[in-house]
């Protein structure tokens, strides 16, 4: 299990580097995919089947679809392409990523002083028990997002409803 | 006797090692099976139609046609495997392999018979549901890829058609989980004994059977396809053998569709007097041909009408049977 969980953590990490520095937006979307499925392969390895499957399942299948419609439907050329070369120049890359390697730093050296004695293993968690405590000690917070989705999904149908033509509206447009 | 066999048994033959041979040789054989039915269900589905269209079908080759598989296979291994230049190469050949893979993986939580089975999983049913979520792809990046507008409004109209589908093809399974208390087929199966779940669970198995259909976009929704406008959508540029899988494919879907229906709403190999692996093929054999007079009988219905037909008439069934189911669990058996 252990084997499993580092090779997928790796996995995962070139994958997330391919999705910043490939210039084509399709294939830098199909390395996020691949970073998906490997935290869900993480997931697994840790013991919770029921979140990798969830994993795959809501952001490989259905929310990755959407990104990848999306950007194929902007029909990105050669022209995207050279676009986001120029924007990989050293000189734009280089400030944000020493910053982010002191605060990579900063995690290891936490990671190392603390408690060492942390093991790739643990009990598998199957969908019983994460209903339970979803429905159990977390209701609050499960009913919350549920009213933020409803929310969303009102403001969505809001946003994209057709506007509703008043009868001179279209005898201007016939007559324009 | 079985002293000697001992003896005669190397070291490292242990029962152990032993089950796990057996496994292996389980999951292939399944896998060629698999690949073999969706190979042979390409002149079945023709015969079959040209039966039902009052026509002969191909019977030319071989008595009654039935080597007409061999002379299709023959004709599609020397087509030219060509690739567009200006598609991109690596999708292009990668979107045919996720077609059939994804496919061909699900079968492995699909338990035969009590004893024929590859995975014996407790998320089984949410792995199916994985796997046809990234069987997405396939269409998607062929579609893209082939650099042809065609192509990319076939893919466009998939993924739309997926995505809708999907949704309530997750819910009306949910039902069927819920009275069996598990994801783990093996368990639902037995959760059958006496009663299939196609009389507590009909519209979860309507809807469940609508959607599959549509995942698998066959007809009446293979708008993806649709050959009359689209010129075969997603796969236009496509030929010989990569075309081959992409053509597989669907008919593996569609397999693996019938062998889920008869294992989850039919009871799987349940079933007096013969013996489980032919209960099992014959309910998954009705839902094949189930699949064929489907196309044999039904037009196509148009793109923006077979969306809608999801949101609005499917996914708010589906909602009602979990509502339903949920309320009758509780009061059958509570806590």
């Amino acid at each position: 299990m252990e084997f499993a969980f580092y090779l997928s953590g790796l996995v995962a990490v070139l994958a997330t580097l391919g999705v910043i520095s490939n210039p084509n937006p399709v294939h830098g979307v199909l390395y996020l995919v691949v970073s998906l499925v490997a935290v869900a392969m993480v997931f697994f390895a840790l013991g919770a089947p029921f979140a990798g499957a969830l994993e795959i399942i809501v952001y490989a299948g259905a929310i990755m679809v959407l990104f990848v419609f999306v950007v194929m439907m902007l029909n990105l050329g050669q022209a995207a392409v050279a676009q986001e070369r120029a924007w990989l120049r050293p000189r734009t890359w280089l400030g944000p990523s020493l910053l982010a390697a002191v605060l990579l730093l900063t995690l290891i050296g936490t990671l190392w002083l603390g408690d060492g004695g942390m093991l790739v293993q643990g009990e598998i968690l199957r969908a019983r028990q994460v209903g339970i405590i979803l429905f159990g000690p977390w209701l609050l917070v499960v009913e919350l997002s549920a009213l933020l989705l409803l929310a969303a999904l009102v403001t969505a149908s809001h946003v994209g409803r057709q506007r509703q033509q008043s009868p001179d509206s279209t005898a201007n447009r016939e007559v324009s | 006797m079985s002293q000697m066999l001992a003896n005669l048994r190397p070291e490292w033959l242990t029962p152990a090692v032993m089950d796990i041979f057996v496994a292996m040789l389980q999951a292939l054989v399944i896998l060629l099976a698999a690949v073999l039915v969706g190979a042979i269900l390409t002149v079945i589905e023709r015969r079959l139609l040209g039966w039902w269209q009052d026509r002969y079908g191909p019977n030319r080759v071989g008595p009654f046609g039935s080597l007409q598989l061999i002379a299709d296979m023959i004709k599609i291994f020397f087509k030219e495997d060509w690739i567009p230049p200006f598609a991109d190469k690596t999708l292009f050949v990668l979107a045919p392999a996720i077609a059939m893979a994804s496919l061909l993986l699900s079968f492995m939580i699909i338990p035969i018979t009590p004893g024929w089975g590859v995975a014996d999983w407790n998320i089984g049913l949410l792995f199916f549901l994985a796997m046809g979520g990234i069987n997405v792809y396939s269409v998607l990046l062929g579609g893209w890829a082939s650099a042809n507008k065609y192509a990319l409004i076939g893919a466009m109209r998939s993924s739309a058609q997926t995505i809708s589908y999907e949704v309530f093809m997750g819910l009306s399974l949910m039902g069927v989980v819920a009275m069996a208390g598990s994801f783990n087929l093996r368990d639902i199966v037995n959760a059958q004994q006496g009663l299939w779940f196609i009389v507590p669970q009909f519209l979860g198995f309507c809807n469940f059977l609508i959607a599959g259909f549509a995942v698998v976009h066959r007809h009446p929704f293979d708008q993806p396809e649709a050959e009359q406008e689209l010129a075969d959508g997603y796969h236009i540029e496509y030929s010989s053998m990569k075309f081959g899988m992409f053509f597989i494919g669907e008919y593996v879907g569609m397999l693996l569709i019938s062998a889920l229906v008869a294992t989850l709403f039919l009871g799987g190999w349940h079933g007096p007097w013969l013996p489980p692996i032919v209960w099992f093929a014959i309910k998954t054999g009705v839902f094949l041909a189930l699949f064929i007079l489907v196309r044999a009988a039904l037009p196509r219905p148009r793109y923006d009408r077979v969306m809608t037909f999801g949101w609005v008439v499917c996914l708010p069934l589906t909602l009602i049977n979990l509502l339903v189911t949920g309320a009758v669990i509780l009061l059958v058996a509570p806590g």
